[in-house]
């Protein structure tokens, strides 16, 4: 087991070195740079240029920020003045993976509750209305979902409040909108996985035993349904635990997803960096986390982990 | 000792299909006393699984109905219990082992936590005392290292193992009947023996009454004591076990006995199968299920279906026009000896 783990991180490591190249070449390439502006003398900009080092070859700016990165320095904001990187994500992330927790915890459990319900009752009315559902919910941009809620929830019926961040009543509805993919998700695959499950021979021994049919469902056939929707769950927790520019515009959030999208307009070649990397080492921890996960749940898999790393 | 313990009568089963209803079961009717084991044989399909599946309510297909009969057990027509009394007898009084262990047991659960599940279900006790009563039944299995076996999942077991865990779950309870759906049919030949002992064994010992589903013939020989032929959803032929295997009446009975590849059997001889095909009991034939299969059809075969005619040994009856009397006052008896001459 340790092996296997450490082969993990050996090859995240490695992931983690190939996107931070790429990223950083590539965002060389966009035309123009942070300091680039018609109001600012060419003299001034020069300056800057020269004080972050931009006036260097490309080749040899890339291998001093490696070199920083592996230190863990992340550098200085080139924008946001006086700020360091680090600075800025130990700000904004919390903010972001509260959110997110909030929002994966709601909407996989809505989401699995569906897809039991969908599977059980196959091919009758709760089936179609939950899938309907979970289709509008695959098709609906959060941009549309979200004034509509908005509207709905906060003015019509003053339930909730629009805007904002930090009470619990606030965080209600931008987990909703931002969940509201990972339930019609985890719907559908909770379905298809158990409809799957439940056809089993050992759902037949189960049953034969005398349980109770609630019994059957969460013993025998949840644990099982679980284990090929794991496997998504990583790319899921990382991807909604970094916040969504939409939602969190919309709410007006200070989490991570605004700086994401202001560094690439504004051409902030650190904070691009630094972002890019922490979302990429984020995700590959979550993947290799949910790796372990995977053995937890279906001790046949444990076994040849096991095996593999011997 | 003939005290009958579960009594099946006409029981009548279909499967409303696409295509139209398949007449599964046609009207089967048998009893099982107690301490006894019965075996009802028969080729894939005859209907001898649902019969038994649909009698205690457990049909993995949802569009099979019951469409008349009764399944009597401890003085209740099963078929007519509600979901929650059906449950309350299923595992405890009336239970069942399936033909595959790779298959029949929960990937992701201990197998100590599938048979201490049993128990808790139908008496309140604590997990410590289930433990205590699930490794004292897997002692009387003789199951080496029984508290550590437990504690694994069932891909760590050997198929022996596995089914020995199966048949532990269907006994915890101590049940009256247990159903066993082709039990070694999915073993290697060394641990079907052990397990047909093993089941022997534990009828007398838990005094239960066995209810064995089998298309082999071999094991019926060494468990039953009673037989049914099953085929094409009824039974066309019932003796003891003697009876069966020496004095078998009825033609179909004869082809599966001859299918039983034997030791003195020249090698190089094909194996003995019956020609032709079951039935489409979406339309089942008017006469005899069989006639189109059998050697001795006659006219009437096909045009009239043979009722259950007793014969000369108690018990022993045979749906088969060949066992009439106006067909024997012409032809005379027609045994199988007769049949390999």
């Amino acid at each position: 087991m340790v092996k296997y783990v450490l082969n993990k991180v050996v090859l995240a490591i490695l992931t983690i070195f190939v996107l931070a190249t790429a990223t950083f070449f590539m965002m060389k390439l966009i035309p123009g740079d942070p300091f680039a502006s018609v109001t600012t003398k060419i003299e001034v900009q020069q300056a800057q240029r020269a004080y972050y080092g931009l006036d260097k070859p490309v080749v040899e700016q890339y291998f001093t920020y490696m070199g920083n990165l592996l230190r863990g320095d992340l550098g200085f904001s080139m924008k946001k003045t006086g700020r360091t990187v680090v600075d800025i994500i130990q700000e904004a992330f919390p903010v972001s993976a509260q959110l997110g927790l909030f929002a994966l915890f709601f909407a996989q459990t809505i989401g699995w509750l569906f897809g039991i319900l969908c599977a059980q009752f196959r091919n009758r009315w709760p089936d179609y209305v939950l899938m309907v559902f979970a289709v509008l919910g695959i098709a609906m941009p959060s941009m549309v979902v979200g004034p509509l809620l908005r509207y709905l929830l906060g003015v019509v019926l003053r339930w909730l409040p629009v805007t904002g961040w930090g009470s619990f009543k606030q965080m209600i509805m931008p987990s909703l909108v931002l969940g509201l993919g990972t339930i019609a998700g985890g719907t559908r695959s909770m379905r298809a996985s158990m409809l799957g499950v439940m056809t089993q021979d050992y759902v037949i021994t189960a049953r034969a035993k005398g349980i109770s049919p609630v019994r059957v469902v969460m013993k025998h056939e949840f644990k099982n349904s679980l284990v090929p929707l794991v496997s998504n769950l990583g790319v899921s927790i990382a991807s909604v635990l970094m916040g969504s520019f939409v939602v969190e515009s919309m709410f007006l959030i200070p989490g991570l997803g605004r700086y994401f999208v202001d560094s690439i307009t504004n051409l902030d070649y650190s904070l691009i960096m630094g972002l890019t990397v922490f979302y990429g080492a984020f995700l590959v921890t979550m993947n290799l986390l949910v790796d372990v996960l995977y053995g937890f749940l279906d001790p046949r898999i444990r076994e040849t982990v096991k095996g593999a790393a011997k | 000792m003939s005290e009958k313990i579960l009594e099946v009568k006409d029981l009548q089963v279909t499967f409303d299909m696409y295509q139209g209803s398949v007449q599964a079961v046609r009207g089967v009717s048998w009893y099982l006393n107690r301490r006894e084991t019965i075996g009802i044989v028969g080729e894939s399909g005859c209907g001898k699984s649902v019969t038994i599946k649909t009698a205690i309510g457990l049909n993995p297909v949802k569009n099979g109905s019951v469409k008349g009969g009764e399944v009597l057990f401890e003085g209740r027509d099963v078929l007519k219990l509600n979901e929650k009394e059906i449950r309350s007898i299923l595992g405890n009084r009336m239970s069942m082992i399936f033909q595959d262990p790779f298959t029949y047991l929960n990937p992701t659960m201990t197998v100590g936590k599938q048979i201490t599940e049993v128990y808790r279900q139908h008496h309140k006790v604590s997990q410590a005392e289930a433990d205590a009563k699930a490794i004292e039944i897997l002692k009387m299995i003789s199951m080496p290292n029984p508290e550590e076996n437990m504690k694994r999942y069932p891909h760590q077991l050997s198929g022996g193992m596995r089914q020995r865990i199966m048949i532990a779950m269907a006994l915890i309870c101590e049940p009256a009947v247990l159903f066993a759906d082709e039990p070694t049919t999915a073993l290697d030949v060394t641990i079907q023996a052990q397990i047909v002992e093993l089941m022997n064994s534990l009828k007398e010992q838990l005094d239960t009454s066995i209810v064995l589903i089998t298309h082999d013939m071999g094991v019926v020989a060494k468990m039953v004591d009673r037989v049914y032929v099953m085929y094409a959803g009824k039974i066309v032929e019932h003796g003891d076990a003697e009876t069966i295997f020496h004095r078998a009446r009825h033609p179909y009975t004869w082809g599966l006995l001859e299918s039983v590849p034997r030791l003195d059997q020249k090698t190089r001889d094909e194996l003995h199968s019956i020609p032709g095909m079951p039935p489409d009991l979406i339309k089942p034939p008017k006469g005899c299920a069989f006639a189109a299969r059998c050697r001795y059809a006659m006219d009437i075969c096909t045009r009239e279906e043979p009722p259950a005619i007793d014969l000369d040994e108690p018990e022993h009856y045979s749906a088969c026009w060949l066992c009439h009397k106006e067909c024997i006052a012409r032809r005379g008896v027609v045994t199988r000896e007769e049949v390999q001459a």
